[in-house]
């Protein structure tokens, strides 16, 4: 198990690598200069010329991007061109948001859809199936943004019944949970849809397992058949299929920022690359790409946990 | 027979909902077994037989259904109890084992805990006694070790591994009687001999009657005292196990014996019975077989035999027995 855990590790120090560099060349394709960005509408050629050497962007690329290593490295992500603070504050003080957007999503999301897609194989052909079937079209095709702007203009603007802009405070307290209710259904929301389809297509086909008669044989109540039997070995792919939503999950965390104004990396990200803020736009790349390979590198341990298989290989 | 048996199965019709309508997988059979005496059921793939013992256990999946008969089990009708009893039958008076020892036993669920779920479900113990009755029903089917192995997984087990400990499951909370769904089929033959050898032990220990299903003769030959062949969801001959291999009266066990290879046999090639068993939406007018059978005639076309006497205790659904008569 500790292996399989070492051997995801290095496996993330070449995509870590590769997420760099791609992350690096994106911002040089971009029409944008930092230096002009950084000198202000009024500046002189001169005075962009030495904003320019100060930052080092004089240089040919591949020593930018070696001393853009070397700085990390050090844990120095940069200063923010626009507005001077250390990149690595700024997002110090963005992921706690984001985690707490992602984990308040999830906690409902996924055991709903796995309560939907179950339910929904169950009765498989019912009118309850072919409803939830409905759903997760619905909720595969709707982008995040529309239903964000939905839960916006009906719960928020016309009935007023949450605020929908900002982070009210910590999660534990009430105007904290009120305040992240709308931007967590949002992006729940759009992640039962996918993992209610994937549930039941994984518990329709353990169901007509031999496993399963065999349960049913030895006098399990139906109630356990399906927990224990048909749902706990259907969550083997169903997790690997979460893993694979992931990006989904962190693209539909940037939108749901910002349109709620959610003071997280997403929203920051957004914010950056809007005003050609360079070293806070890789910053948020870097944060976001980690972001990714953990929870992938969770949905990993995951599976070993789910399927001892996994584990004695 | 003359015992009143401890499973008694009268006049059973197990249908399929089609979009031809509903056809019969198993068409009005009535078996019966004895306490502590093994009946074979035989027949090839599709006949029947294993809907037939799902019916028993009311596990026939859908759109399948048990559309009328009666299955008598100690006297009760199991087809009338509600459901929660029926659950309290189903691994405990009556323990069945299936074919595919490979994929019967969850793949992530330690063998001793799917032994001990059974135990749980029926008998009021704590878990810790579960597993001693789990480590016990492990030493019982002759698993070397059982302390350590009811901790592994079945992909650490070979084949021959998991059925003992699908008999070890289906036999926890002795049950009066075993229904063995092609045991041995997917084992090969030195294992297969193995778990015949230790259903037999088993037998003789606890006294519980065996229903064997299986397509392989040689098996039912080794193991049971009576048999019924199936043939298209009917019973077509059924008897003492001597009888019906001694003196088989139905062309169809005639056939089923004809293509067993004989090694005093010195032609090269086997008898097989020409063409394959109807399915059950296109079944042929009068005998079931008739198609396929060599010695039938017009009358066997138009009417649907009966199951008739054709010695002690020994009955076949021939028109045209005894078939000694035919040879003269």
């Amino acid at each position: 198990m500790l292996q399989h855990i070492v051997r995801r590790l290095l496996t993330a120090v070449p995509v870590m690598f590769g997420v760099l560099l791609i992350g690096f060349v994106l911002l040089q394709v971009v029409p944008t200069d930092p230096a002009t960005v950084r000198a202000g509408p009024m500046a002189t050629p001169d005075v962009i010329e030495a904003i320019r050497r100060d930052l080092g962007l004089d240089r040919p690329l591949w020593e930018q991007f070696l001393r853009y290593l070397w700085r990390l490295a050090q844990g120095d992500l940069g200063v923010s061109i626009i507005n001077n603070v250390p990149v690595a504050q700024e997002l110090g003080a963005t992921i706690g948001p984001t985690l707490e957007l992602m984990l308040a999503s999830l906690v409902w999301s996924i055991p709903l859809g796995l309560l939907l897609g179950t339910v929904a194989a169950y009765w498989r052909g019912s009118l309850f199936d072919r409803a939830v079937m409905a759903f997760a079209v619905a909720g595969v095709s709707i982008p995040v943004f529309f239903v964000g702007l939905v839960l916006i203009w009906y719960v928020g603007f016309k009935w007023q019944l949450l605020p929908f802009t900002g982070r009210g405070g910590p999660i534990w307290t009430i105007e904290g949970l009120r305040a992240i209710a709308l931007p967590a259904l949002t992006l729940g929301g759009v992640f039962v849809g996918p993992i209610a389809r994937m549930t039941r297509t994984a518990v329709l086909d353990v169901l007509s397992a031999d496993h399963v008669r065999t349960a049913r044989a030895k006098g399990l109540a139906e109630r356990l058949v399906v927990l224990r039997h048909a749902l706990r070995n259907a969550l083997i792919p169903v997790v690997t299929l979460i893993g694979l939503q992931i990006g989904f999950l962190l693209g539909g965390a940037v939108v749901t920022e910002t349109i709620f104004s959610w003071p997280g990396v997403g929203r920051l990200a957004v914010g950056a690359i809007l005003s050609s803020d360079f070293p806070m736009a890789q910053g948020t790349i870097i944060v976001l790409s980690l972001g990714f390979i953990v929870i992938n590198l969770i949905v990993d341990i995951l599976y070993a946990v789910l399927d001892p298989r996994v584990r004695a290989s | 027979m003359s015992e009143a048996p401890l499973l008694d199965i009268r006049d059973i019709r197990t249908v399929f909902r089609t979009s031809a309508g509903e056809v019969p997988a198993v068409d009005g059979v009535s078996l019966s077994v004895a306490p502590g005496r093994t009946l074979g059921i035989v027949g090839e793939s599709g006949c029947g037989k294993s809907v037939l013992s799902l019916s028993v256990m009311r596990l026939v999946p859908r759109p399948g259904r048990i559309a009328s008969g009666q299955v008598l089990f100690q006297g009760r009708d199991l087809l009338a109890l509600p459901e929660g009893e029926m659950r309290s039958v189903r691994g405990g008076a009556i323990g069945m084992i299936f074919q595919e020892p490979m994929t019967s036993l969850n793949p992530v669920h330690p063998v001793g805990w799917q032994i001990e779920e059974a135990v749980l479900a029926h008998r009021d113990v704590s878990r810790a006694d579960a597993r001693g009755i789990a480590i016990e029903a492990l030493r019982r089917v002759r698993i070397p070790a059982p302390e350590r192995r009811v901790e592994e997984y079945p992909h650490q087990l070979s084949g021959g591994m998991r059925q003992r400990v699908m008999i070890a499951m289906a036999l926890a909370c002795q049950p009066k009687l075993l229904i063995a769904d092609e045991p041995t089929t997917a084992l090969d033959v030195t294992i297969q001999a193995q778990i015949l050898d230790l259903l037999r032990a088993l037998q003789a220990e606890t006294g519980m009657a065996i229903v064997l299903i299986t397509h392989d003769l040689g098996v039912v030959a080794e193991m049971a005292d009576e048999v019924a062949v199936m043939y298209a969801g009917k019973v077509v001959e059924r008897g003492p196990a001597a009888a019906v291999f001694g003196d088989a009266q139905h062309p169809y066990t005639l056939g089923l014996f004809g293509s067993i290879p004989r090694l005093d046999d010195e032609s090269d090639r086997l008898l097989a019975i020409e063409g394959t068993v109807p399915p059950p939406f296109n079944l042929p007018a009068g005998c079931r077989f008739n198609p396929r059978c060599a010695f039938a005639d017009a009358r066997c076309r138009e009417t649907l035999p009966p199951l008739a006497p054709v010695g002690p205790n020994h009955i076949a659904a021939c028109l045209r027995a005894p078939v000694e008569a035919i040879a003269a």
